[in-house]
This record gives C-alpha cells, sequence and structure tokens, in this order.
C-alpha cells in the first residue's frame, strides 16, 4: 500500500469493495449465508468475510451444496478451514435429493444442472434472504451483467431484464418474504486477482490446484484426471501428464490443464499468460450451448 | 504491438485500478475500441474470439463481428442490441482497468447514469464524418452531471476522412464551445480508428500532426489519485463489530468505507448525529492497526469514549461536518415506468443511512440534449433528469455531490415493489 501518495493498489482496493458488501449485507438481511464450493473463488471469499467482520468470528453459515461428486482433497480442506473459522456448516446434499426423489439422476451423470433445485430446496428450508456466491464477471458474457447484488424472485429465477441499478456503493437489498439476494462480493474481481491475492494472503487452497503427475486420459480435447468418478471409457488410454486444474466443479466433468505451476508464483504467472478462459479449457457443462450459463442462471444456479 | 500490450506478470504492489465508462453507440464504434483494447492487451481469450468467429459465420457477417464479444444476453445476441451495463476487464502492467459499457441511446440514459456514477474517467466516442451529434452532448452532460473527474472525447473513423486535422480540430473546437456551458474539470480530446487500432495503444503514424498521448498512453497515465476526497473526513458507520469473546470482552468496533479525508489515531472526531465528541482510539483493519486510513478503504475505528453509535451515523472532525438535512435539493434522475409527481413517498438510502422521503416540489425538467430547463412540467418518466426538493422523514448527513460524490449521491427505492427507481445527485442540503 503507497500510503503517501493515499492511492490503493488494485488488490487494496477489491478488498476493501468487497469487505464493504459482506458488512452491508449482514447489516440489512437477516439471514444470509455464504456458499462455499471448495475452490479458489470461494476460498477467496471466506478470506473476506473473516477480514469483514474480525475480531468478530463471521456472523453467518457456510452452505455447500454437495453433488456427491468430489474431490475428497476438497472436501477435507472444507472441513478443516470450517473447523478453523468456528462457522456453522450446512449441507445440502444431491445424492439425499435424488435417494428422495426430489431431482432425478441425469443420463450424462452430470450432477450440474439438478444442483439447482437442491440450492433453492436448501434455501427455503433454511429461510436464508441472501446467499454470498464466488462467480466473478470476467468469468462468462452472461455474468458480465449480473449486478453485485442480484435479486431473485420465489422461484430463485433471475430475470436479466429486470435488474435493480447499482450506483456508487449504494446497493439495495429490500426484499418481500420468499425472495432473497445472490450477492456477488467477488463481482470486479478476475482470475488472475485472485490468485494475486492468494498469493499475497498466503491463502492454503486444495493440491488439485498445483500442477503435479496425475494419471489422465484424453476426451473431447480436454484431459480429465482418473478419479472415483471419472473413468475412462473403452478407447480412451491413460497417461501420465504433469497437471492441475484451474476449477474445482463437479468430480465427472471437470478437466485439468497441462501445467508445471506446482507454486502459488508459478499459477500467477500461467494466468497471466494464459490464451484460453477457465470455462473454456475446463468445464464440459458450460461448452453445451452459447446461452448455458443465462439458462442456468434464470433456473435459479449462481 | 508495443509494450503497453505486453502480458508480463503484473507487478502487484505498483498496479492501481481504474474504473472507466464507455458511452457512444454501435454507430461510432464503440464495441471495435472496446474490442481492440481488449484484443491489444491480450484480454480476449482464443476460446472466446473462436466463439464469436463461429457465431459471426453462422449470422453470414462478412468479418469477424467484435461487437458480439461485448454482447452478453440472448436477446442481445439475437437482436443485435445492448441492453445493460456490461462490466469488462483489462490490465496492463501499470493499471487495471474496469469497463462500464453502456448502451448509448437516450432510453438508456439510466444505464449510463449507473456507469458513470463510479467511473474515474469516461470517454464519449463521435463519428469524425459527423460530428458532434445531439448524443453526444447528451453523453457529456451525464458524464459531467455524476462528476465524473475525466473525459475523454474519442474522436474516432479518422480513416474515413483522410486523416485530416482539420476535421478534428472543428470537432475539438465545437465540444470545447459546448463543454463551456458544462462542469468539466479535465477534457482530453483524441482522433482515433479504432478499426485499425490508430493512436488506441501507440502513436498513429497517419497523423503526424496529432502530438498528444494514444488512448492507452492517456489511460495508463492519467492522474486519479487526487480525485478523491481526502480533506473532509467521512465515516459513515456501516456495522459495529461486537465479538461475543473473553479475548474481545469490551471490545467496540465502527466498521465502514471511509467516504472523504484521511483518519488517524488521535484525531479529534465528532459523531452525527448526536454531536458528541471524542478521540480516534484505534484506526485498524484484520491485518492490525493502520497508520493512516484514505477514502476508500474498508476500515474498522475504535473512539477512545464509549458512545451509542450505531450504523447510520456519521464520523467526521468538529469543524468539518455534513449537513444534518431534511430538506434535500438534489438532481435526479428517473429510473423506472411510472412517474415521478409532487407528493410521492419513497424510501430513499444515502450512504449507511434509509429514510423515507416526499417529494415537496419538482423544480424543473432538463432537456438532456439542450440542457433548457423546463419548469411547467409535472412529472419526471423514464430516463428523465429533473431537480426536486425533498423532505426526509430523518436527517441526512449529507455534502453536495459536487464536493463527495459518496456522500452527495443517494437512490430512491420504491417502497411496494422494493426496485430502485431513481438516482440522486445532491445540490443543496439545508
Amino acid at each position: 500500500m503507497t500510503l503517501h501518495e493515499y492511492q490503493l493498489s488494485q488488490l487494496d482496493l477489491l478488498e476493501a469493495e468487497s469487505v464493504h458488501v459482506f458488512r452491508e449485507v449482514a447489516a440489512e438481511l437477516e439471514r444470509p449465508a455464504l456458499l462455499f464450493s471448495g475452490g479458489k473463488d470461494s476460498i477467496v471469499m471466506l478470506r473476506l468475510a473473516e477480514k469483514a467482520f474480525w475480531p468478530a468470528p463471521i456472523p453467518f453459515p457456510v452452505l455447500h451444496v454437495d453433488t456427491g461428486h468430489n474431490f475428497p482433497e476438497v472436501l477435507e480442506f472444507r472441513d478443516r478451514r470450517v473447523a478453523e473459522l468456528g462457522v456453522n456448516l450446512v449441507v445440502a446434499s444431491v445424492q439425499d435429493a435424488i435417494d428422495r426423489g426430489v431431482v432425478r439422476e441425469e443420463p450424462s451423470g452430470s450432477r450440474n444442472r439438478i444442483q439447482t433445485p437442491v440450492l433453492l430446496e436448501a434455501v427455503e428450508k433454511n429461510r436464508f434472504s441472501a446467499l454470498f456466491g464466488g462467480a466473478r464477471r470476467d468469468e462468462e458474457k452472461a455474468r458480465a451483467k449480473e449486478r453485485v447484488f442480484s435479486f431473485r424472485d420465489e422461484f430463485g429465477q433471475w430475470d436479466p431484464k429486470n435488474q435493480r441499478p447499482e450506483l456508487w456503493n449504494i446497493y439495495n437489498g429490500r426484499i418481500h418474504l420468499g425472495e432473497s439476494i445472490r450477492v456477488f462480493p467477488l463481482s470486479n474481481w478476475t482470475e488472475l486477482d485472485v490468485w494475486q491475492y492468494i498469493g499475497r494472503e498466503n491463502i492454503d487452497v486444495p493440491s488439485i490446484y498445483y500442477a503435479r503427475e496425475r494419471e489422465v486420459f484424453s476426451r473431447d480435447g480436454m484431459l480429465f484426471g482418473v478419479n472415483e468418478f471419472c473413468r475412462p471409457r473403452d478407447g480412451e488410454p491413460t497417461f501420465i501428464e504433469k497437471v492441475r486444474y484451474r476449477t474445482v466443479g463437479d468430480a465427472t466433468l471437470t478437466a485439468a490443464v497441462q501445467s508445471d505451476a506446482d507454486t502459488i508464483e508459478k499459477i500467477v504467472e500461467e494466468i497471466a499468460a494464459t490464451r484460453i478462459t477457465e470455462r473454456g479449457a475446463t468445464r464440459g457443462d458450460d461448452r453445451v450451448s452459447e446461452a448455458a450459463m443465462e439458462d442456468r442462471k434464470r433456473e435459479g444456479y449462481f | 504491438m508495443d509494450t503497453a500490450a505486453t502480458t508480463t506478470t503484473p507487478p502487484i504492489h505498483h498496479m492501481d485500478l481504474m474504473r472507466f465508462a464507455t458511452a457512444g453507440s454501435v454507430d461510432d464504434g464503440k464495441s471495435t475500441l472496446i474490442g481492440r483494447l481488449l484484443f491489444d492487451s491480450k484480454s480476449i481469450f482464443n476460446d472466446q474470439l473462436e466463439s464469436v468467429e463461429r457465431t459471426s459465420q453462422e449470422r453470414g457477417d462478412e468479418y469477424t463481428n467484435l461487437a458480439l464479444l461485448t454482447d452478453g444476453l440472448r436477446a442481445e445476441r439475437e437482436q443485435g442490441i445492448t441492453i445493460d451495463v456490461a462490466y469488462r476487464y483489462f490490465a496492463t502492467p501499470r493499471r487495471k482497468f474496469v469497463i462500464a459499457d453502456t448502451p448509448g441511446h437516450i432510453q438508456y440514459t439510466r444505464n449510463m447514469v449507473t456507469g458513470a456514477s463510479t467511473a474515474d474517467l469516461a470517454i464519449v466516442l463521435v463519428d469524425a464524418r459527423k460530428g458532434l451529434v445531439e448524443q453526444s452532448l447528451r453523453h457529456a452532460f451525464i458524464v459531467s452531471l455524476l462528476r465524473v473527474p475525466h473525459l475523454v472525447l474519442a474522436v474516432n473513423k479518422m480513416d474515413l476522412v483522410d486523416w485530416s486535422e482539420e476535421v478534428f480540430e472543428q470537432i475539438s473546437h465545437d465540444f470545447a464551445c459546448f463543454a463551456t456551458k458544462l462542469d468539466i474539470p479535465d477534457l482530453t480530446v483524441i482522433p482515433i480508428s479504432a478499426l485499425y487500432g490508430d493512436n488506441i495503444v501507440s502513436r498513429s503514424t497517419n497523423m503526424p500532426w496529432y502530438e498528444g498521448s494514444s488512448l492507452l498512453h492517456h489511460l495508463e497515465h492519467v492522474h486519479i489519485a487526487s480525485d478523491r476526497n481526502l480533506v473532509d473526513v467521512r465515516f459513515p458507520v456501516q456495522y459495529v463489530i461486537r465479538p461475543q469473546s473473553l479475548q474481545y470482552a469490551d471490545y467496540r468496533g465502527y466498521a465502514g468505507t471511509i467516504a472523504g479525508g484521511v483518519l488517524k489515531k488521535g484525531d479529534e472526531v465528532m459523531v452525527l448525529p448526536s454531536g458528541f465528541t471524542t478521540r480516534i482510539a484505534e484506526v485498524e483493519t484484520a491485518d492490525g492497526p493502520v497508520s493512516e486510513a484514505f477514502a476508500p478503504m474498508s476500515v474498522t475505528v475504535q473512539l477512545e469514549d464509549e458512545l451509542d453509535v450505531s450504523r447510520g451515523d456519521m464520523i467526521c472532525r468538529p469543524h468539518n461536518r455534513p449537513a444534518a438535512a431534511q430538506d434535500i435539493d438534489a438532481m435526479v434522475c428517473w429510473m423506472t415506468d411510472q412517474p415521478l409527481v409532487p407528493g410521492q413517498k419513497l424510501a430513499i438510502k444515502h450512504t449507511t443511512r434509509s429514510a423515507r422521503a416526499m417529494v415537496k416540489e419538482l423544480q424543473y425538467k432538463l432537456d438532456v440534449n439542450s440542457l433548457h430547463r423546463d419548469d411547467t412540467v409535472t412529472q419526471l418518466g423514464l430516463n428523465d433528469v429533473g431537480r426536486v426538493r425533498l423532505r426526509t422523514t430523518a436527517p441526512l448527513l449529507a455534502d453536495e455531490y459536487r464536493r463527495n460524490r459518496i456522500t452527495g449521491g443517494f437512490v430512491l427505492i420504491d417502497e411496494s415493489t422494493n426496485h430502485t427507481v431513481g438516482a440522486g445527485m445532491i445540490s443543496s442540503a439545508g
């Protein structure tokens, strides 16, 4: 921080704005919760929440929509972090919802789409009025137009044509019973900002983000790591490759990328030089159509 | 491509962040300009470019339509229009940039107002062949109304006027004449060709007569640190931190984002609206005490005396206070179909304070194209700008908007729909 010029660095400014958003929600909305996936964005979000209320603990619970298709490192990480912070963890289980007949497994085996009703059920059951999500506007075209406070009707739906104007640092979180607000404190962060911040703050992230030699196979031009949920089909030979994960999603369809980045510094360098977006590189689910994300958001997804 | 566009890792500690808004229509080449800035700073990724190329081909466009990069929603792609403010990001080794890309048409005035509210700089685009049109003047007016500190008039499509210095000088002159009616602290006019990249990243060889900076060079170097108000201490209390733990049993911290001035331990301060004075015992963040804190840092302040301080209160200096006023004169941009009419009651949100407000008087409507004041109007419609007098249920701790954009700005909310329906810039509070 260059105090003498009274000018904040980009990371300090982003941090200050995110902290402002956390405090605003805690002050104005009754039952917020923080959506935690174990991915880098939700990890940074949790750190910012910790800073916003220090030295008091984070005044709201953490919600994990558990697809059942988890990378084991990520679950371990979740439990450790939650214990360190002393926050409440609420788990909404997709497997449990399937068993209860609330949702049905899709033929593809991906649970990305069916996690939306599970999320909405958890919101309703716990009467959460606001959910913090780690989405960033640089991730995807539909998100580039979403507000920091994103209003959702009683069905959890997003209406892109009916968004509330957001001016200065004033946010309108007024809702009627049953409606809710999705809040995106990382709206203005880029993937590079997130990694620079993780480096600067020395934040721990699950080991799958670091490159090491893993057993992989190739499918649709992407590399998939062999794990409990992701097995090669006939004609998909496996091989050893130095890879890491750029995003953490449903383990059945999150691909790895070839990489030598086995430290935070190297990841920052890699992200600064990369020519492919994180979703384009690693997420089978976003390739479905041009408007895949917009459609899922309208249904109530983040 | 020159040095500004290299992809070396930006050094973290010397990089600041600048927000700018762009106004203009597709015809002015706004999307091409944004596409060019993103492309030349290597912020467009291969898969994004491929997707745009694919869509362009499917639609039968003759060239790769960079405008598609900035269309986020299905309706926008289908109709070839821009509906809403879109935020885009790029960085050079000097600065990180946030672009608020706002649609230019008059029916989207509210979106431009929204984008301009947080902007350090605005780029208004004009087509060199057409010169200034009604829309250019409207955009410049909104930039001045929202008090964006820096304005760039980008005279685009210079390639289509044979790189003519005369054409450029005429447009600059016309604009300077109009700008005297506005309050624009810093104006820069740059001749460009977004399509060919002239004067975007590096100086154009086609226009040797132009001696100023390229657009990107200007964006990287314009001084924004002194745009914030560092004189008037304004700290709206956002949240009170009282840990229920033995370690911090007596801790009471007032958290918030500094809206103006510099805060230090030991400073004498006054808390409004109570008027009690005390001293700052500590200014801190989760990373520890801070020797000086300034706008727009988010900090926590501890006071020497135990006072009753809550959200919505304002910490300032005893001899430099905002007004505590229930009668507010303001310029309002109206943002919804249902008109604003005198007598109407609304919720008002100003800094961290909420109250109710009644529209006592609609003084005039401003024609955003001619700046003509119409005092015969009886209502403000969607996208209208007018001056109103409000009476609030509780005093607002407010400054004139021209003095402080944070303590001078407010939003109006419809209490039945909960929609944000108006944005206000305080002209006087008293």
